[in-house]
């Protein structure tokens, strides 16, 4: 089963996130953000090119053409593969772990798996970015130490995902905003205040994960 | 939890059979590693899976049923592989069933015994995981998990899932070792089913390299006696063996060859990368040497080489001629002391006489000592090109002494200063407290003080100009030798091997696993495939590196600049065991 929504990022860009459900167990959000746009390449590639030109008639060299030409290339084909991520997946199994993928323009995919037992536990996280932002955040074991954390893994890390409501978590189910939400909110033992809007202060997510799944089965049964 | 089926892909349409591998029940999932067919005698399938499980330390039992049919099975069938849970009980039971071409798979999982807590609605879901299993079996996880060699079953809760997985079918190579044109009582289907694989050139290999090994390494064995005797120990030659970095490369070289021809075994995977990769860095430098080595003796280049490397010397030393009349002149328009400017220039232009004089004495055989040198080259790039930085150092030794001299006297002037500084201000150095005290000082040593203090502060600018030139010019010189050893250190700790692995068999060196859930229908299990990640090359070439030499810069910038202030000498490559100047 699948659906869409739409936001928009802090830089004012539209998001798109389409989740799926395939069964109880296992669950994908996938984040896609908009493709390079024409006008901008165009103007990038125009102002290289008018700067060439201009040392051109300085140097009358015309390997500063060739150069570039060259450079505009190289750039164009590191931005796509490096640089831009057309897509962001996360995919939840329960009991096996957390995978996290990003497609960049070029095709290039790369995928980060975290185990199950690795996961200490699951958090929104408030950020400070010209005004207040959340983030999605997976908290990960120490091995040596189990009740110490050794790494802090944002969930979602390139896009400038952090959606500029909470209306994101709402719809990736983390919050239930609707008649059962505050019981829900009230059944975890958080100490942080329970308001749907910009007043979340690290929610505590231990009960995050089976929340995501009995959500989505109340909805899709 | 939900029960993971780890199933490889290589048994997804082969005919009915049992399901023989692994169940871990602290992760709630059951490694297949293999599928037995029917006909079989039950109490072959159980000798044959004690005996693996003997020589494999993996706890193998018969885990369930696989049935791969045109339609669905009938009623005496279903009775029939229910009667089998009878006689290899295995708690839980499995039953996995596929229809013939299709894709649509079923799976229920029977438990004989009650639970003792009552199950949660969907307690009893079943994810089927497909693995590849050669790729599971030749794959290495990075950072290596260390399972304890354990018994068959025991494995510590703590490590994850996927390692535990990795590790049985790694060990249990033993049920792999059979294929179906052996004549055995049981027939079993795995990747290796089809013919198993193996490399006549790897097999001659193996056999040859025990008497190679024993006989390479009885020869190196002598040849380092040879370099450990006691002359080498006495002074001339331990002090060249250290300075020079030929050397240093030689040793280092003879080490890695020490390495290689070992009749040791590798104990362990990382020990085996580390050989692999000191055998492709050995031959890379080879190649690399000859290849020079043909350049150099093609169309007479060393003939010109030697005819250009005497002008070459007799034009750096009137430059370096030019450059003492300018500082005995007016350089930059500074008014120099000309007394000390005179004595200065001359002694050092005195030096740059003697060089030129032994330079045109050693003219009628460099090309003699070029040719040898350059035969040295199919040791290895890496021994020519030490030999280049030694040759350097040798022909800009003038600029050296030059420095040392300028140095020197200039760092005692700065000492002289600030002492005679602090008796101006009425203090003294407390060598036993390590600190500045007051002290009172008589009439006539504060008179001296303060004259030698003048003269001292008017000769400075000379001084200093003097080390300023000639410690530019030594750090140009260390400035190229500086990156002949970078380029040596590069060749001598690039894991080639290892690198070459992560391009053509990416699976070998893992990071990690990923997942792709396969078409899915409602009411079906979930189906992932699993893929092994591969490491990135950054951590490919972070974790394989070998050890280079040692000789790294040991100043920070901070501490060189101050060292330059106060006219310390500075050693840049300070190589291993040398003595503080």
């Amino acid at each position: 089963m699948e659906d869409e929504r739409s936001f928009s990022d802090i830089c004012g860009g539209r998001l798109a996130l389409q989740r799926r459900y395939y069964s109880p167990s296992c669950r994908e959000f996938c984040l896609s953000c908009p493709r390079l746009s024409l006008r901008s390449l165009t103007a990038v590639t125009c102002t290289v090119w008018l700067a060439a030109y201009g040392l051109f008639t300085l140097c009358e060299n015309s390997m500063i053409l060739s150069a570039a030409i060259f450079i505009t290339l190289l750039g164009l084909l590191g931005y796509l593969h490096f640089v831009k991520i057309d897509q962001e997946t996360l995919l939840i199994i329960d009991s096996l772990g957390i995978q996290m993928t990003s497609s960049y323009a070029s095709g290039k995919e790369s995928t980060t798996f975290i185990e199950m037992g690795k996961v200490k536990d699951i958090v929104i996280n408030e950020a400070i970015y010209m005004k207040v932002i959340y983030y999605l955040c997976i908290l990960l074991k120490d091995p040596v130490e189990p009740h110490r954390i050794s790494q802090v893994v944002p969930v979602f890390q390139f896009q400038g995902t952090c959606a500029r409501c909470a209306g994101f978590y709402i719809e990736m189910g983390f919050l239930h905003a609707g008649q059962a939400g505050l019981e829900l909110l009230a059944s975890c033992d958080s100490p942080a205040s329970a308001s749907p809007s910009a007043g979340i202060t690290g929610m505590r997510g231990s009960t995050l994960l089976p929340l995501l799944c009995t959500h989505g089965r109340e909805q899709h049964t | 939890m939900v029960l993971k089926a780890f199933f490889p892909t290589c048994c997804v349409s082969v005919d009915s059979g049992l399901l023989v591998g692994r169940w871990v029940p602290e992760h709630s999932s059951a490694v297949v590693l293999a599928v037995l067919h029917f006909p079989f005698i039950p109490i072959q399938v159980k000798q044959l899976l004690a005996q693996v499980r003997q020589a494999s330390q993996v706890g193998v039992a018969v885990l369930g049923t696989w049935c791969h049919c045109r339609q669905e099975p009938e009623e005496s069938l279903g009775r029939f592989l229910e009667g089998l849970g009878a006689v290899f009980p295995h708690e839980p039971w499995l039953q996995l069933c596929r229809e013939r071409g299709g894709t649509f798979w079923r799976c229920e999982v029977t438990h004989r015994q009650a639970p003792a807590a009552p199950s949660a609605p969907g307690e009893d879901q079943v994810m089927l995981i497909f693995y590849d299993q050669r790729q599971v079996l030749l794959s290495q996880l990075h950072p290596p998990t260390v399972l304890p060699d354990c018994q068959a079953g025991a494995t510590p809760a703590s490590t994850g899932g996927l390692a535990v997985v990795f590790d049985t079918v790694a060990r249990s190579e033993v049920l792999f070792r059979s294929d179906r044109f052996d004549e055995g009582p049981v027939r079993l289907s795995h990747w290796q089913s089809e013919g198993v694989e193996a490399s006549i050139l790897v097999e001659l290999a193996r056999r040859a390299s025990g008497p190679v090994c024993l006989l390479l390494a009885s020869l190196l064995s002598l040849v380092s006696a040879v370099g450990a005797c006691r002359v080498f120990r006495l002074w001339p030659l331990s002090f060249l063996g250290s300075k020079l970095s030929t050397c240093e490369q030689l040793r280092h070289r003879l080490e890695h060859l020490t390495l290689i021809f070992s009749t040791r075994k590798a104990e362990n995977s990382a020990q085996l990368m580390r050989k692999a990769n000191t055998v492709a860095s050995v031959l890379l430098d080879v190649a690399l040497g000859l290849t020079l080595l043909s350049w150099l003796h093609g169309r007479s280049r060393i003939g010109h080489l030697a005819d250009a490397l005497v002008p070459v010397a007799d034009h750096v030393a009137e430059e370096l001629q030019h450059l003492l009349q300018w500082l005995m002149g007016a350089p930059a328009g500074l008014k120099m002391n000309r007394a000390l400017d005179q004595v200065l220039g001359r002694f050092f232009l005195y030096h740059i006489h003697l060089w030129i004089s032994y330079i045109h004495l050693m003219s009628p055989f460099v090309e003699h000592i070029l040719w040898h040198v350059g035969l040295s080259a199919c040791l290895g790039l890496t021994v020519a090109l030490s030999l280049l930085s030694d040759i350097i150092a040798l022909l800009t030794f003038h600029i050296y002494c030059f420095y040392v001299y300028g140095a020197r006297l200039y760092c005692l002037k700065i000492h002289g200063l600030s002492s005679l500084w602090r008796l101006f201000r009425g203090k003294k150095w407390n060598v036993l407290r390590q600190r500045v005290d007051s002290c009172s000082y008589d009439l006539d040593q504060l008179f001296i003080g303060t004259l030698l203090f003048t003269i001292l502060l008017f000769l400075l600018p000379t001084t200093a100009l003097y080390y300023l030139v000639f410690t530019l010019l030594r750090l140009l010189v260390v400035a190229v030798q500086g990156l002949i050893h970078l380029l040596v250190d590069l060749i001598n700790s690039l894991p080639l091997y290892s690198l070459g692995l992560r391009l053509c068999r990416p699976y070998r060196l893992a990071a990690g696993v990923k997942f792709r859930v396969l078409q899915h229908e409602a009411g079906r299990p979930l189906r992932l495939l699993m893929q092994i990640n591969p490491l990135p090359y950054s951590r490919v070439m972070h974790t394989y590196r070998l050890p280079s030499c040692g000789c790294h810069p040991k100043d920070s910038w901070g501490a060189l600049c101050r060292k330059l202030f106060f006219g310390e000498l500075i050693y840049p490559w300070r190589q291993r065991g040398d003595k503080q100047d």
